[in-house]
């Protein structure tokens, strides 16, 4: 593919940002971006990450102190219609006036390419978009799914160092949601530019991110890829923003977490007296009573197709949530016993 | 009684006052517009006749000049004040809409406050080069004068245009590599385009008719109010008053049809 190997490598250092009004909405952070990597930022609402995008398009300045190197250079003081970097907006902001051409093609007319290498260009991306036949309709013509696609191609049309999304999926349904999200992680590693992409939705995150930068109160709570992220949160705010998670704090005696329902080996020998653990509900095997190092009560079962959730309750102080095989039978009101691997058991620190 | 007829009888009170208070009228002043001496042929008068023709000219280009230059003006105020937060900035909004209320005659006044034989231009320029300027009973004061009426008209809807503006567009278009001048060309005045076409439509039929500030200006000038009014109380010359009454509306709707029909891609494709 002619577009590859556009990728630049991205440091943002320092960065913090505080509005006008006296709000903070990005903590001073440090983040690394390997050239053609993806990187997800994600959060809940207001915490930060688009703040952080914006800083690394050119759009907002960051606090004084902080720089953006792209390759190196700072480019700190350079204007985002410098920085050649691709964008694609939530709202997708398309340009009304234009047809769907024109609007992949008006990066290229405003750098004074000519007409032809524009029309071959345009249609080299129209073809890599799916949106061959659409060349001369109006935007208010299109679905959102269609206008998704022309936001990508007008973005990556330019050959940016550098490709930012924010949210470019959140404002369509699910179901195309979920096919767009397939379609543009092939896109992403066929164009091998280097993304930047910020989401609330970590079923995105984990599917399109080479690393994950999870972001709370306007702070980075951990960077990691999908598995680490998954597998090892660093406490319980990540543990339970990506994932179920069932959060169990208890008091620790030998190494075991001493529970109503039983004792649970966490593995480790605890300094303290109390421990806070996290266990994700698939890593919870659903065992005959009296088996199992936990016993509980079935408080509920909700058949979702491919499983089943169960809410277990006696087993711990709060109510379990496991999730079953769609195979086994079970009802409210069965005596199960439950087992929980010990490497299935991650600890966490202490809130407080 | 039927859905249809019920709504029958509602329209019938609004078909009578259209009747009575707009129909018949216009009728009649396109009848008496007939009348005169010349006939039919009245009408063409207002083309034919030197004098007429000159009238008709100098009020279109002025109301065009006008809306031209209220559009300019009001487009750079209105973006300005929408998009920036200063102190005073209420009081200059409020500043720029407040001639709204104002009728026609007292425009006039200031500007012969600001240009006039006395005014505050004439002294300036009487110290400065020896030589007053007054262009206040000229096509100049009398362009003042509307451009002093017209800006508020437009102000308003602009601003409430600007604030309609998808900020993301702009921000699209600089990501793409698009410099300031760029941006606006290709976005934000494609995206005002239904804004300009609805104030100015206003702007110049305004122009066209304004007779308060042309009463009290336009002495070394005609405009086509002025004419109507003088042939009707002065030479009691009803037809040619009705016929030019009639060519007035007849020509501005015109006006506007073309300027539509012509910004009507722009319009449409800014949906």
């Amino acid at each position: 593919m002619s577009t590859a190997g556009h990728g630049a490598a991205v440091r943002i250092e320092a960065c913090g940002k505080t509005f006008a009004d006296g709000t903070r909405a990005l903590d001073p952070a440090t983040l690394d971006i390997a050239r053609g990597e993806t990187l997800v930022l994600l959060g809940p609402s207001g915490c930060g990450k688009t703040t952080m995008l914006r800083i690394i398009a050119g759009l907002e300045l960051p606090d004084p102190g902080g720089r953006v190197l792209f390759d190196g250079k700072d480019v700190t003081a350079v204007a985002i219609e410098r920085r050649n970097v691709g964008m694609v907006f939530q709202s997708y902001a398309l340009f009304p006036n234009m047809t769907v051409a024109d609007n992949i093609g008006y990066g290229l007319k405003i750098r004074g390419i000519a007409r032809e290498e524009r029309a071959a260009r345009v249609a080299e991306l129209v073809a890599l978009t799916n949106i061959t036949g659409l060349e001369n309709r109006r935007i208010d013509q299109l679905s959102g799914g269609q206008r998704q696609r022309v936001a990508l191609a007008r973005a990556v049309a330019i050959r940016p160092g550098i490709l930012l999304l924010d949210e470019p999926l959140t404002a369509l349904d699910a179901a195309l949601r979920d096919r767009l999200r397939g379609e543009l992680n092939r896109l992403l590693r066929a164009l091998g530019i280097t993304t930047i992409y910020v989401t609330h939705d970590q079923a995105e995150a984990m599917e399109l991110g080479d690393r994950i930068v999870v972001m709370r109160k306007g702070a980075i709570a951990q960077i990691g890829t999908p598995r680490e992220i998954y597998f090892e949160p660093k406490d319980r705010f990540v543990a339970e923003f990506v994932g179920a998670a069932n959060i169990i704090e208890a008091p620790v005696d030998k190494g075991e977490l001493v529970l109503p329902g039983g004792r649970l080996s966490i593995g480790v020998e605890s300094t303290t007296a109390n421990a806070t653990v996290m266990t994700r509900p698939e890593t919870i095997r659903v065992v005959e009573p009296g088996a199992g190092s936990l016993a509980g009560i079935i408080d509920s079962v909700s058949f979702i197709g491919d499983r089943q959730r169960l809410v277990v309750s006696g087993a711990s102080s709060k109510p379990l949530n496991v999730d079953a095989p769609n195979t086994i039978q079970v009802k409210a009101g069965d005596r199960i016993g439950l087992s929980i691997a010990p490497e299935a058991i991650r600890l966490l620190p202490s809130e407080d | 009684m039927s859905q249809k007829s019920f709504v029958w009888v509602c329209l019938l009170p609004l078909a009578v006052v259209t009747t009575a208070f707009f129909l018949l009228p216009m009728a009649r002043l396109v009848v008496v517009g007939a009348e005169g001496e010349h006939g039919l042929a009245g009408y063409l008068a207002i083309l034919v006749e030197p004098r007429y023709r000159a009238t008709l000219i100098n009020t279109v280009i002025l109301a065009a000049a006008t809306t031209v230059v209220t559009l300019m003006v009001a487009t750079i105020a209105g973006m300005f004040l929408q998009r920036h937060r200063f102190p005073g900035r209420a009081v200059l909004i409020a500043m720029l809409t407040f001639p709204l209320a104002f009728p026609g005659v007292v425009v006039g006044f200031m500007i012969i406050l600001l240009a006039g034989r006395q005014g505050l231009l004439g002294d300036l320029s009487g110290r400065l080069f020896g030589e007053k300027i007054v262009l206040a009973y000229s096509i100049y004061g009398l362009f003042l004068g509307y451009l002093y009426f017209s800006i508020p008209r437009v102000i308003l809807t602009i601003m409430a245009a600007v604030q309609k503006l998808d900020v993301g567009l702009e921000e699209a278009a600089r990501s793409l590599g698009a410099s300031p001048w760029a941006v606006q060309r290709d976005v934000v005045l494609p995206a005002l385009a239904p804004a300009f076409v609805a104030s100015g439509a206003i702007a110049f039929a305004t122009a066209m008719g304004a007779f308060g500030t042309a009463f009290t200006l336009a002495t070394n000038i005609d405009v086509l109010p002025m004419l109507i009014y003088t042939e009707f109380t002065l030479s009691a010359n009803f037809a040619t008053s009705a016929a030019l009454s009639v060519g007035l509306g007849l020509i501005t709707w015109l006006i506007l049809a073309l300027a539509r029909s012509f910004s009507g891609s722009a319009v449409a494709a800014a949906g």
